[in-house]
């Protein structure tokens, strides 16, 4: 995004662009990639790519474009990766084919499109080089397990050896460098008797070998790092997936805005270089990108996502803004009053900040297991040790020789399996149902969790109002009042629109938007008015009681008809409530609504613990209140004002139409719509946690039955061989058995949200 | 004895002649977009490869 790179789009072009999309092709240049014939290639995500089909279209048609050298589609990522023949060639033809082939396209965060992942080339080369040493040691074992004997015996030890050495090197760096890693901080974690285990047993079977005797665990050795290696790919894979995932869901905070200079000229501006005193204008449809004062222009401002309020509120001259609201219906002018770092967004992720440093104290189920596991084999191999000293009277060489086979046969193989594989199984589960986990150690929170807290809007609710009441009678009226309720954008008239979907619509001239009332037209030489209602009492007969919420429509002289609207609550709301209260979970909720709105849903879902009008600060005290309480909540929200609690709490979700803070912070997204998805998670979580504390148990009982033959001196190679191959076996197969797992076929059964049930205290107050 | 000498470089390279492919294929991205390359090879046009 530097000031000096090519203009991206011409001046005239310039004017019909919004923000939003000069903003996208900024980011895209960031990101793209110079090549060296001076070819540039630009890496979109585009969300809507699902089959084979996409491919061709997108292909085909790209390929077509002006400029276009290379195109390709990536069904796996969905991503689109095309190259231009030229720097200062724009990529605005290409966007505009996408859309019009329906994938809308979003840029990637340079994290995301610095390409394929480093950590995970390393690991499956090291898989790779594992995998070939395990199975040639493997095969040179076979002989020696037979009895080959002498010579024969020694040169395959040998070259066994010349093998094992540089693979255990390089495919143990994984392993060893977290091992040092966590011993440099005083702690152990799987990896670091892992690490001794496969170090001391090749430099014993490496010791043995030159000597000319005894028996060598190379094939142990590196099948033990080969099959670690491939839980540790899974587990990789697993994240990586549900990160790009979760990159490809809608980005919704503005990433700048156009700024309005003394000549009246409009340039697009980054959102670092807005500063306060800038007059900015932002038009219908857009979200305002930093705090301030609206200076011109009447409109009204959605601050769903951003404070959690169901209600759009009007906004005139002098009303304040927060960054991250969005602007419904007319284009307004505005005075930055807080640069973007400043500004209400900022305040809430210095607060999730701190929120996290308080959680980070949990550890992960297998570091916990980790910490006793390890003294007690340690202990164990000291125990043979010095037991072996006393008994052959000072065999140093056969008691050192008992030990490392203890250290050998207890290297955790199973056990360091036994969580990345019942995860890798149970995210995929969550994903084939609409979930993404972002972490592992999610689960095992997940799993432990003993209440829930819930934001309303946009959470329980879809923050798509519904309507309750309807006097519009239908026939002519209804057919004007659809005809002006198609015109605006605004949740209110959508929601209308959506009521009389199936009436006919009758024409009416001269429609236009009146920022902050509502839609004005001409029908039949009359006028004709749907919004506010005391502005459209202006025109109507009856001029009292036009107060409150809801839409009001009339036609020039004529009666003047209320529409109520409610919340709709999400499909599944109700039977989620019901579900978790029955598991014992107590629900909460936390809404930053005003108390009626509030009530009224919490009423209808049958949730009594009720806290409303809660700023961010207050929800982050409530979560941090229960965690030192020593509770541990679920919190699912979406607003920027859940984003602290979302961090704060033991574990969390949010819906993918959540505020991209939001979702960052949280450790599940729900990419569908229903909410059952939440008890769904709850319950494949306490069956991981069941099938991880197995897999341990079944690893345990292997060690039990191993570790006396070690210590009796009695073990080898062959042996070795087949309990740490047949424990993996076992654990990998007993964690698959969480595939068949399914939703609860009453919960996945759509319960409709249901705005009929309840007529929301507005409607009363409307009647009177 | 002298089979060995023969048939152990032997069995050796493959193991490493595949080791070699893998990682190749590795690096020329061809694990990028597995769902992708099962549905490429239905499609009907001409398979020449990229230019």
């Amino acid at each position: 995004m530097s000031c000096c790179a090519a203009p991206l789009i011409s001046d005239s072009a310039r004017e019909t662009l919004s923000a939003s999309r000069i903003a996208l092709l900024e980011d895209l240049r960031a990101n793209s990639k110079q090549l060296v014939d001076g070819r540039v290639t630009y890496l979109l995500s585009a969300p809507a790519i699902h089959c084979g089909n996409c491919i061709n279209t997108i292909e085909d048609s790209v390929t077509k474009i002006d400029g276009v050298t290379d195109v390709r589609a990536n069904l796996t990522m969905k991503r689109v990766s095309v190259t231009l023949d030229d720097t200062n060639r724009s990529l605005l033809p290409v966007l505009q084919a996408l859309e019009g082939l329906g994938y809308a396209t979003q840029s990637l965060t340079a994290e995301e499109a610095g390409g394929s992942d480093p950590e995970f080339k390393v690991l499956v080369r090291s898989l790779a080089v594992s995998g070939f040493a395990a199975a040639n040691i493997m095969l040179l074992s076979v002989p020696v397990w037979n009895g080959a004997e002498g010579a024969t015996k020694e040169l395959f030890h040998f070259i066994s050896a010349l093998i094992a050495i540089p693979c255990v090197a390089y495919g143990g760096m994984p392993f060893f460098r977290s091992a040092i890693a966590a011993i440099g901080r005083r702690r152990v974690n799987m990896d670091v008797p892992i690490s001794l285990g496969v170090t001391l047993a090749t430099g014993m079977s490496m010791y043995e070998s030159f000597i000319g005797g005894g028996h060598a665990y190379f094939d142990a050795a590196t099948s033990l790092l080969f099959f670690l290696l491939i839980g540790r790919v899974l587990d990789h894979l697993m994240r990586a997936r549900a990160r790009a995932a979760a990159g490809n869901l809608a980005r919704l905070s503005s990433k700048g805005g156009f700024v309005v200079n003394e000549a009246g000229e409009l340039t697009y501006m980054a959102l670092d270089a807005i500063n306060p005193g800038m007059r900015l204008r932002v038009s219908a449809g857009e979200r305002f990108p930093v705090d301030g004062t609206v200076v011109e222009g009447t409109s009204d401002v959605d601050r769903a996502l951003v404070t959690g309020e169901s209600e759009p509120q009007r906004i005139a001259d002098g009303s304040g803004v927060e960054a991250g609201t969005l602007n419904l219906t007319g284009p307004v002018d505005m005075l930055a009053t807080r640069a973007a770092r400043d500004s209400f967004l900022a305040e809430v992720t210095q607060m999730m900040a701190a929120a996290e440093r308080g959680r980070s104290s949990y550890v992960r189920v297998a570091d916990r297991m980790a910490r006793i596991y390890s003294p007690v084999v340690h202990l164990l191999a000291l125990t043979s040790f010095t037991g072996w000293m006393l008994w052959t009277g000072g065999d140093w060489h056969q008691s050192l020789t008992v030990a490392v086979a203890v250290l050998i046969i207890t290297c955790p193989c199973a056990l360091g399996l036994a969580v990345p594989v019942a995860h890798v199984v149970s995210a995929s589960r969550l994903f084939a149902n609409g979930i993404l986990l972002k972490d592992g150690s999610a689960l095992e929170r997940l799993a432990a969790i003993d209440a829930a807290a819930f934001d309303k809007t946009g959470t329980l609710t879809t923050g798509e109002p519904a309507v309750a009441l309807c006097q519009i009678p239908e026939g002519a009226a209804a057919a004007v009042a659809k005809a002006l309720a198609l015109r605006s954008v605004h949740p209110a008239a959508r929601a209308l629109a959506r009521h009389l979907q199936g009436l006919a619509e009758t024409r009416v001239t001269e429609l236009h938007e009146v920022p902050g009332n509502g839609v004005e037209g001409l029908f039949d030489g009359k006028r004709v008015r749907l919004g506010r209602g005391t502005w459209v009492a202006d025109i109507a007969q009856r001029r009292d009681s036009t107060t409150g919420q809801g839409v009001a429509f009339a036609m020039e002289g004529d009666e003047l008809w209320l529409t109520t609207l409610t919340e709709r609550t999400r499909p599944g709301a109700r039977a989620l409530v019901s579900a978790l209260e029955h598991r014992h979970l107590p629900v909460t909720l936390l809404s930053g609504d005003g108390q009626t709105q509030v009530a009224a849903i919490a009423r209808e879902l049958g949730i009594a613990d009720v806290h409303a009008e809660l700023k961010p600060g207050d929800k982050l005290a409530f979560l941090t209140t229960a965690a030192q309480a020593g509770r541990k909540m679920l919190m699912v929200g979406d607003g920027l004002n859940d984003a602290p609690a979302l961090a704060a709490a033991h574990v969390s979700m949010a819906p993918a139409s959540a505020s991209d803070i939001g979702r960052t912070a949280a450790d599940f997204v729900l990419t569908q719509n229903n909410l059952t998805a939440v008890a769904f998670a709850h319950r494949v979580a306490q069956a991981t946690g069941r099938v991880v504390r197995q897999n341990f148990a079944l690893a345990i009982v292997y060690n039990v039955l191993a570790v006396p033959l070690a210590m009796s001196g009695q073990l080898n190679p062959l042996i070795a061989a087949l309990a740490m191959s047949s424990s993996s076996i076992i654990v990998v197969a007993n964690s698959l058995r969480l595939h068949l797992l399914r939703p609860e076929a009453g919960a996945a059964a759509v319960q409709a949200g249901s705005p009929q049930s309840m007529i929301a205290p507005l409607a009363k107050e409307a009647h009177a | 004895m002298t089979n060995l000498a023969f048939l152990i470089p032997v069995a050796l390279g493959l193991g490493a002649l595949g080791l070699g492919a893998f990682l190749w294929s590795l690096t020329s991205g061809q694990y990028e977009d597995l769902d992708g390359a099962a549905v490429r090879i239905l499609r009907d046009d001409d398979d020449k490869p990229r230019p």
